[in-house]
């Protein structure tokens, strides 16, 4: 069993590396566009919601691997070929940011609307009444619910690995064919590198949430 | 194909299914063929007491693990039975134990379960495009080799980046299933080929259309299925630089069924149910005639 883990722990390590980066860069991504939205969404200007509601309406009703099909072989027939990699970055992150919009929406929603105004009434422009007033306390109240979004995120990158990424899930499709006898530790392997990533970032939105909560 | 369209990701869903409805309208046609040609159910058998094949002919069912997902080889009909050169040589074994054709029950196995399931009993013998090699002889055992297929390249039509063999993948882009031993020995013996790796192989001809990748390989036999599936996007490089042995998995140390498969085979290839086995299936979507029998190996 340890020499299992010992003869495959270069490809394990490069799939659970190729998952983390991936993992980041898909959670940035979805974090900044899906912050963005949210506040097209509750924005006075009336083509912008409407295009962010589009946005999230369609990304967050279309099966992210239908999402990778369009981003990997779609785009290419219409001269638009990104790598690999970079097509599962976007997937992952253009289909992630819509459910990070809708928990900022929902955030957002739950600063009482007085704040807003007062924030209005002092002369703050819509875009600072967000920025100052509105965003930081709607972020506290949606870190419980974005750690939800990110760590389903960081599982909904196994969708990759039928698209051409050796990450995790490729890399049991590959141990697993090449020790058949060993499907149990090639699936522990596999799991034990998931939870390198989910249960930090668990810890993480537990410790943040404790840090910025609201004594009301 | 680099056209404007605005529902690119649905005209290449479109195309994989057209892939996929092609092969099953060959599949359909081979469900009629090979219904003429099935093998006589033996009725009066005998097995000794004890063994697999008396187990097996008592209960008058076996389960069959193979793919639903290689033309000519095993491949779902449209009414959910599988058919193919593997699926016949499965119904021949059958036959021998006496268990009719509506006794056989099927099930899915893929590259990752195959040695599970004859492990665990829930297939009893696997006939699945299985390549019989001594890390899998280690945990489970081999009747056959009934077929032998080789590695091979597939490029776009015309080959324009003139490849005629592993030797000039080095520095293009070459496509093929992720944990497959294809995608392993390009690894190992040609380094200098850059893999990309999907799950399936109807991704790799997406790809392959797209220009996305220069060349797919993996087994002749399944790379014949696809240049079928579009004849004027595909055409195979035709030569084969490995000897992949495709042999019936069965459970470790049953030596007596595995006799017993052996014989069957060997009878099977001088009878000429092999043959017309594969003139039902496989060569009836590549169009090449049945090649010579292999030789049974009783490691």
């Amino acid at each position: 069993m340890v020499q299992f883990f010992i003869d495959n722990f270069p490809l394990l390590r490069d799939a659970f590396l190729k998952t983390l980066e991936l993992s980041v860069l898909a959670g940035l991504l979805a974090l900044v566009l899906g912050t963005l939205l949210a506040a097209f969404r509750v924005s006075p200007i009336t083509p912008l919601r409407g295009l962010a509601t589009f946005y999230v309406e369609t990304f967050r009703n279309t099966p992210l691997t239908v999402v990778f099909f369009f981003i990997i072989f779609g785009l290419p027939q219409i001269d638009f070929a990104v790598g690999f990699f970079t097509g599962a970055v976007l997937s992952v992150g253009l289909y992630t940011a819509a459910f990070v919009c809708e928990a900022v929406r929902s955030g957002i929603n739950a600063v009482p609307p007085g704040q807003a105004e007062a924030a209005r009434a002092i002369g703050l422009t819509f875009g600072q009444s967000l920025r100052e007033v509105v965003l930081p306390q709607a972020f506290r109240t949606v870190v419980p619910p974005l750690g939800n979004v990110f760590i389903a995120m960081v599982k909904n990158t196994s969708i990759a690995a039928g698209f051409a990424v050796t990450e995790l899930t490729a890399s049991l499709q590959r141990l697993s064919n090449a020790n058949g006898g060993d499907i149990l530790l090639v699936l522990v392997a596999v799991v034990i590198g998931y939870m390198l990533i989910t249960l930090p970032t668990a810890y993480v939105v537990g410790r943040v949430e404790r840090r910025v909560a609201i004594l009301r | 194909m680099r056209t404007t369209r605005p529902f690119a990701a649905l005209a290449a869903l479109a195309t994989a299914g057209v892939v996929l409805a092609g092969c099953s309208s060959d599949a359909g046609n081979q469900a009629e063929d090979a219904a003429d040609n099935s093998a006589a159910v033996e009725t009066d058998v005998e097995f000794e007491a004890g063994t697999t094949m008396a187990e097996l002919n008592e209960a008058g069912t076996i389960t069959i693990g193979t793919k639903y997902d290689q033309p000519g080889f095993g491949l779902l009909n449209p009414s959910g039975t599988p058919e193919g050169f593997d699926v016949e040589i499965g119904k021949i074994i059958a036959a021998k134990l006496g268990i009719p054709e509506e006794g056989i029950k099927y099930v899915e196995t893929v590259s990752a379960n195959r040695e599970p399931f004859l492990q665990n009993g829930q297939a009893d013998i696997v006939v699945a495009t299985y390549t019989i090699n001594d890390k899998r002889k280690e945990v489970v055992d081999f009747a056959g080799p009934y077929y032998v297929a080789g590695q091979d390249i597939m490029v776009a039509a015309g080959n324009p980046e003139g490849i005629e063999g592993p030797d000039d993948l080095a520095g293009k882009n070459v496509c093929s299933v992720e944990g497959s031993t294809p995608a392993e020995n390009i690894r190992t013996n040609y380094p200098q080929a850059t893999l990309t790796l999907f799950d399936v192989y109807s991704k790799c001809a997406d790809a392959l259309t797209n220009g996305q990748v220069d060349a797919v390989t993996t087994d002749n036999v399944i790379l014949t299925g696809l240049v079928a599936g579009n004849p004027d996007g595909f055409e195979l490089v035709g030569n084969p630089f490995t000897e992949e042995p495709y042999g019936i998995g069965l459970a470790k140390g049953d030596q007596a069924f595995r006799d017993f498969i052996n014989d069957t085979l060997e009878e099977s290839f001088e009878d000429g149910s092999w043959a017309d086995a594969w003139d039902a299936t496989a060569g009836a979507i590549s169009g090449q005639e049945a090649p010579e029998p292999p030789t049974v190996d009783r490691y």
